[in-house]
């Protein structure tokens, strides 16, 4: 895909030209990124105080990489996400701060009207819930054919040709049958294809998907992962995945970005993370997901699921010191006071924590 | 013993093999059949609407001396009024006008109010607020008072009647198409458009917009009745369509006081006819109520 012409006409663009990258940015280094998030923060002005959904995320992505962004409900995946299409609703919520680079361009410069034609050809989103992420009373067709009419020049037929091309991708059956049906004849594992189908319709650099598998069950989410994974690998989409759930990344992801509330608390190789998380949120995390046979109690005692005692702060009132202090299990007075930094505790494993890397319990 | 469950009464009583046009069309009838009877007085008095000029005896205002306060008989079906003119053929004259005022007022009510709403709903603000206040100072007086000042400050004349009924009618089109946005607008599937770059202009009129219409397409209806029933009240006042269009509110203004007890007729058929089609609108409306709500479903 060229550069779009909209952006050569943007005469504010400081450094267009030379590629640009973002500075300030902590984190695993990415040669080459694609899309640097350096300080990012969206806060929400309310009556109860200043939200901090976002508060200084900085994360780096290589073309045709995935990313995964994992953390509980209410953490700030998703507002990361909307802050980096700029969809945050104004008012209550702005960004206040931090860049966001695609491919040489800080997005939060932009104008709405060229943010508007970067939306879905160059940077593309996917959402939770493909019930009603489609609008149902406009066939699939139409809704794919309007992504390509906003970005592109393509006659009608070949509108029709590329519709039917981007639902067979996405491996519906019958597309041609398919393209003139209304979301309610479909499944939710058809919605969301053709969801994936609306959002990859102009081969954006940029995939965000936002918990794409969670409204779905588990034998399709499988078949949407692998589809994810075998459509970034065919168009060479960055991907970047949020998500709650732990197996997921591990299906999928090669880097792994932990937050809570907020803030990136920790940051690895898949495989460091999981075999070796530093933080006690991420432990935490692990330890809440079932295995097999946890449950079964054969002796006396049945093994309960480990569960992270007390929820995520409310964001306007953040506590003093490491957020996550009130309920880890390793805080002293030091996490209670002091904001432990963001540090490369090991070779390419980032963390926040003043304990990283101590077992709670041997 | 074996019973082979044969589900076709179900399954036809369900609506399964409904194909053609035609198929659903009679699957529908037999389910809403009151709406149906409805939607069927609405059709023929449609078509007599149209083809008036082939099917009415007289011509409408030609009088007939010879004729005048004619009893229903063979030469004039539902009798004839003082000035010896044929009832059958002015309520057959009266229906294209009751027809034209029903469907203009309701069309132009829909043209003006449905952008009001949308806009309102959609984009907020101040605009909105002052808009919104307007229409709860228009929808405090009633249809027909609203509608009797506008027709009497337009003066009287068919396209007059025709804004004097819809005027009041904007607001509460402009109401439910404002209320709907308000909820489509925060639907997951308008940020996903927002999410492909589609314009906000452009996502209220293609996204937001053809989720509204159910609604109104059922108080369109509601107000189809009520407008035909406006201009005839506006008629029998005076202030609606002037001579010499047939209208049945000035057939019965025309004839209550002094001929209801010599020849009835005059006023019985007239009657019968307003009653029959507004019947007819509140009928084929609570079906489409039915029909295109589903909570309302049993």
């Amino acid at each position: 895909m060229s550069q779009p012409q909209a952006l050569q006409a943007a005469p504010m663009n400081t450094g267009m030209g030379n590629k640009r990258q973002a500075k300030g940015i902590t984190g695993i280094a990415v040669a080459d990124p694609l899309l640097t998030v350096a300080d990012l923060k969206t806060y929400f002005f309310t009556r109860n105080g200043t939200v901090k959904a976002v508060d200084g995320m900085s994360f780096a992505i290589a073309r045709g990489e995935t990313l995964a962004i994992v953390g509980e409900s209410g953490c700030g995946k998703s507002m990361t996400a909307l802050s980096l299409m700029r969809l945050i609703a104004d008012p209550p919520g702005r960004i206040v701060g931090g860049e966001v680079v695609l491919d040489g361009v800080d997005l939060l410069q932009l104008p709405e009207a060229q943010m508007r034609a970067m939306r879905g050809r160059d940077i593309s989103m996917i959402f939770q819930e493909p019930m009603t992420s489609l609008n149902p009373v406009m066939t699939i067709g139409k809704q794919i054919a309007e992504v390509l009419t906003m970005h592109t020049r393509l006659s009608r037929d070949e509108l029709q040709k590329k519709v039917v091309e981007m639902l067979a991708l996405v491996k519906i059956p019958e597309p041609a049958q398919r393209a003139k049906e209304y979301p309610h004849q479909l499944s939710g594992g058809m919605r969301q294809r053709a969801m994936i189908a609306m959002a990859l319709a102009c081969s954006p650099k940029v995939l965000l998907a936002d918990e794409p598998t969670t409204a779905l069950d588990v034998t399709i989410q499988a078949q949407i992962l692998e589809l994810i994974v075998d459509l970034q690998r065919r168009l060479g989409t960055a991907v970047v995945l949020i998500t709650h759930d732990l197996g997921v990344v591990a299906e999928t992801a090669k880097r792994v970005i932990v937050m809570y509330a907020g803030r990136k608390v920790e940051e690895a190789s898949a495989e460091d993370l999981f075999g070796d998380p530093l933080h006690p949120y991420t432990e935490g995390l692990m330890a809440s997901i079932p295995r097999l046979g946890l449950m079964r109690g054969e002796g006396a005692e049945v093994d309960r699921l480990q569960e992270i005692p007390g929820i995520v702060p409310p964001l306007y009132n953040l506590p003093a010191g490491c957020v996550f202090a009130p309920r880890c299990p390793r805080a002293d007075d030091k996490c209670r006071s002091e904001y432990p930094p963001y540090e490369e505790k090991r070779p390419r494993h980032w963390a926040a924590c003043w304990h990283a890397g101590e077992r709670a319990n041997g | 013993m074996t019973t082979i469950l044969d589900h076709s009464v179900e399954l036809q009583k369900a609506g399964a093999n409904v194909s053609t046009r035609w198929q659903a069309t009679v699957f529908l009838a037999r389910r809403y059949p009151l709406g149906a009877i409805g939607a069927i007085i609405i059709l023929v008095f449609t078509l007599t609407a149209l083809f008036a000029g082939w099917i009415s005896p007289y011509d409408p205002t030609t009088t007939n001396a010879k004729a005048s306060l004619a009893v229903p008989s063979a030469a004039h079906w539902l009798g004839a009024d003082f000035m010896g003119r044929d009832i059958l053929s002015r309520i057959i004259g009266g229906a294209q006008i009751s027809l034209a005022v029903g469907m203009g007022a309701m069309a132009l009510g829909m043209l003006v109010g449905i952008p009001i709403g949308l806009a309102c709903g959609y984009f907020g603000g101040w605009v909105d607020l002052i808009v919104q206040r307007l229409i709860d100072m228009m929808q405090s007086l009633p249809l027909l008072v609203t509608a009797l000042v506008m027709a009497a400050s337009l003066g009287p004349s068919l396209q007059n009647t025709i804004i004097a009924i819809a005027i009041p009618l904007v607001p509460s089109i402009a109401r439910v198409v404002r209320s709907n946005t308000l909820a489509l607008k925060e639907m997951p599937f308008v940020e996903a458009a927002r999410a492909i770059g589609i314009n906000e202009t452009w996502i209220a009129v293609r996204h937001v917009l053809p989720n509204t219409l159910a609604p109104v397409i059922v108080l369109a209806t509601a107000q189809f009745g009520s407008a035909i029933l406006v201009e005839a009240s506006l008629s029998f006042l005076g202030l609606g369509v002037p001579e010499p269009y047939p209208s049945w509110g000035r057939m019965l203004s025309e004839s209550a006081a002094e001929y209801m007890r010599t020849a009835p007729w005059l006023v019985i058929f007239p009657g019968i006819a307003i009653s029959l089609i507004v019947f007819g609108a509140n009928l084929l409306g609570d079906a489409l109520r039915d029909m295109l709500d589903p909570r309302l479903r049993t």
